[in-house]
């Protein structure tokens, strides 16, 4: 599959990718490599992998990072509780030592969590490591070590070799800086805001009985809030959601109604100083010139 | 659109094109090795290498590690690739418009020049800011010559062993909780279960005691920012012997001054006579009591030491009274690169104990959103009186 096909089979699924987007998957998909994707919180970075794991027809494994995420939500965890009644059973039925040990130390009682899940599937899943910059530098070391050499090492089962290559797609907010050596290991995007045609796209595929002017002046009315100074800009699925309400009250223009233009501000806004720097006046200012 | 750059007959190929654009990018300031160069040979097999809207993008994907990178990616394409400085100038097509190429050449020395300090370039090229530097340096060394003070006289040797102890304390304080693995420990918060079914096996799956363990502290890193210029130099005093015992108390911690330009002074606060650290003190510390450029500084910490030195597991503390003699726009920036490296921020300002006081110093107000802690500072007694307030960080 060459890139523009793989761009043709993303759009199919609803995600408009742009030319630099839709290369930087080709490769990583042909070389093998991870993809990280950096960019601003709701430009679509997570969507990706949604749209990637549905193209390549194959399951879709996520990892969400958070501060102290720890080895038992990432990798592996025993199943304790099937163990401890376990033991009891084998008690009762007077088997001894050595062979329950066997036996509740095997795959049986494994949990798998999403990195050893992903490695272990018969078909590559698309493994999401969504938000890598949340989870501490430890982690991220560890990471590196499962992404080179896709295996992972159970104390009491030996080292567990993948059974197939993920495709690994890494999002990232820019709320800390990541490791060069993480970086080098990965192929890197940055996913910025879609410019105006784009944009359009993304509105008119999600949103599919929606009246081309109002499209035209939602599109365009987003564009320049996100050039006011705005403490959260709006992204891409707060710009549907915003497109859903108005449809959802009815409204062919934006002009036509200052306050319920107001009061949907909240589908875009989500800060109190936002919601304050946009008053009225600003608003119709903004849908004036998108108009 | 320029056009595509024309190779010399004795070039070698692709693989030696490859090497060099790489070389090209690495002098520029991206971090990319040998590794890269292969991987960047190998995507092209896999698009039209011909195409050289396909190429840039595929290079763009396996050269570039950030946003700036990227930023910056397509001008630096185009001066390798496109015909950007390097043909030679009777090859050029008299078709062409020759004022394009000395302009697109131009960027792309200018921008070798930033990229690369102290590596030679052409000599027209990095003229005027050199010129400029000079200036701004001797100005420098006639207000040294004046402002000179020894720390000496400043700094009494009691003074140090007393904040060391204050010193030590503070480092106690501040202790990260945010391990990701736990250990096991007496008292834990979460029953270890590993532990618990390997035990239990030997009672029949009965678990008669239940291991528990915890997220154990971990120490936290500090690194002090001292302002020393001449709006500080009452407080120096406290900060300097403040320092001094905190290195003493602490091995890992590390400091540095600003004034018109930042010094490391980790290296000569660990000598082991706190009266001769004190003498090289006074020696790297040239420019004592004299301007400060607290955004200059931070930015020059931020960029180049920060990098090695500050990580999530560091908590930066400086010591200013945020009045800098150049643009406030700077420190807020300097903070919010630094803050991205994970760190904890805390700004202790010897003016915040006075009365009525507010951050009003258009630098204080541009770094107050990046502050875990802004806090008042003037004498021993106050740092000491700190360690409550870290321990909530």
């Amino acid at each position: 599959m060459d890139w523009t096909t793989l761009q043709t089979a993303m759009a199919e699924q609803g995600y408009v990718a742009g030319d630099d987007l839709a290369m930087a998957v080709h490769l990583s998909l042909t070389l093998g490599r991870p993809l990280l994707l950096e960019g601003a919180a709701g430009v679509g970075k997570t969507d990706i992998a949604r749209v990637l794991a549905a193209v390549q027809d194959t399951q879709l494994i996520r990892l969400q990072c958070y501060e102290g995420l720890d080895a038992q939500q990432a990798i592996y965890e025993w199943n304790y509780q099937r163990q401890l009644l376990s033991i009891r059973a084998a008690a009762e039925d007077g088997e001894t030592g050595r062979s329950v040990e066997e036996r509740i130390f095997s795959e049986e009682f494994l949990l798998e969590r999403p990195l050893l899940k992903a490695i272990r599937q018969p078909e590559p899943p698309v493994l999401l490591i969504d938000e890598i910059d949340r989870a501490d530098e430890e982690f991220e070391a560890y990471l590196l070590e499962v992404l080179s050499e896709f295996q992972i090492t159970v104390p009491e089962l030996g080292t567990l070799v993948a059974t197939s290559r993920p495709i690994v797609i890494l999002t990232a907010n820019g709320t800390r800086d990541l490791s060069d050596a993480l970086r080098r290991r990965c192929l890197y995007a940055h996913v910025s805001y879609p410019d105006r045609q784009t944009e359009l796209a993304i509105l008119k595929s999600r949103c599919a009985g929606i009246e081309a002017k109002l499209a035209g002046q939602i599109v365009g009315f987003v564009q320049s809030l996100r050039k006011e100074d705005l403490e959260k800009q709006p992204g891409i699925a707060e710009m549907l959601d915003f497109a859903s309400a108005l449809m959802g009250l009815g409204i062919a223009d934006l002009t036509r109604d200052p306050v319920v233009l107001q009061a949907t501000l909240a589908t875009l806004l989500k800060t109190q100083t936002d919601r304050d720097n946009i008053t009225t006046e600003v608003a119709q200012r903004l849908a004036g010139k998108a108009a | 659109m320029s056009r595509v750059t024309r190779f010399a007959a004795r070039d070698p190929g692709p693989a030696a094109r490859m090497g060099g654009f790489i070389a090209h990018l690495r002098d520029n300031g991206l971090r990319l090795g040998v590794g890269e160069a292969e991987l960047a040979l190998t995507a092209l097999t896999h698009v039209a290498p011909c195409a050289p809207t396909e190429v840039r993008h595929a290079l763009r994907t396996v050269c570039c590690g950030s946003a700036e990178d990227t930023a910056r990616f397509d001008d630096l394409f185009d001066a390798f690739w496109m015909n950007g400085g390097r043909v030679a100038p009777k090859t050029t097509p008299v078709t062409a418009p020759a004022s394009d190429h000395v302009h697109s050449s131009r960027k792309a020395q200018g921008q070798e020049a930033e990229g690369t300090a102290g590596a030679p370039t052409t000599p027209d090229a990095g003229d005027d800011p050199a010129d400029a530097d000079g200036d701004g340096r001797l100005l420098a060394t006639l207000n040294d010559a004046r402002m000179k003070k020894d720390l000496r006289d400043l700094v009494q040797h009691e003074d140090i062993a007393e904040a060391q102890q204050v010193a030590e304390r503070l480092g106690a304080a501040l202790r990260d909780s945010r391990s990701r693995r736990r250990r096991q420990a007496r008292k834990g918060d979460q029953i270890h279960f590993r532990k618990l079914i390997r035990q239990s096996l030997s009672t029949g799956g009965e678990p008669i005691r239940l291991p528990r363990k915890h997220r154990p502290d971990r120490p936290l890193k500090i690194v002090t920012l001292c302002d020393v210029s001449g709006s500080m130099t009452t407080y120096a005093q406290v900060f300097l012997a403040f320092i001094a015992g905190m290195m003493r108390a602490d091995e890992t911690t590390d400091a540095y001054l600003f004034h018109t330009r930042l010094v490391r002074i980790a290296d000569a606060l660990r000598d082991r006579d706190a009266m001769r650290t004190l003498a090289r003190l006074s020696l790297l510390a040239d420019g004592f009591g004299g301007g400060s450029r607290i955004g200059a500084s931070l930015m020059q910490f931020a960029r180049g030491y920060a990098r090695r030195f500050v990580d999530g597991r560091t908590v930066v503390l400086i010591l200013s009274d945020g009045y800098d003699t150049e643009s406030a726009d700077q420190i807020g920036g300097a903070l919010a690169a630094l803050k991205k490296r994970g760190c904890k921020i805390i700004w202790l300002n010897p003016l915040k104990g006075w009365d009525g006081y507010e951050p009003v110093a258009q630098g204080m107000a541009a770094a107050m959103p990046h502050l875990d802690l802004f806090s008042p500072a003037n004498t021993l007694a106050d740092l000491a009186a700190l360690d409550r307030e870290l321990v909530r960080l």
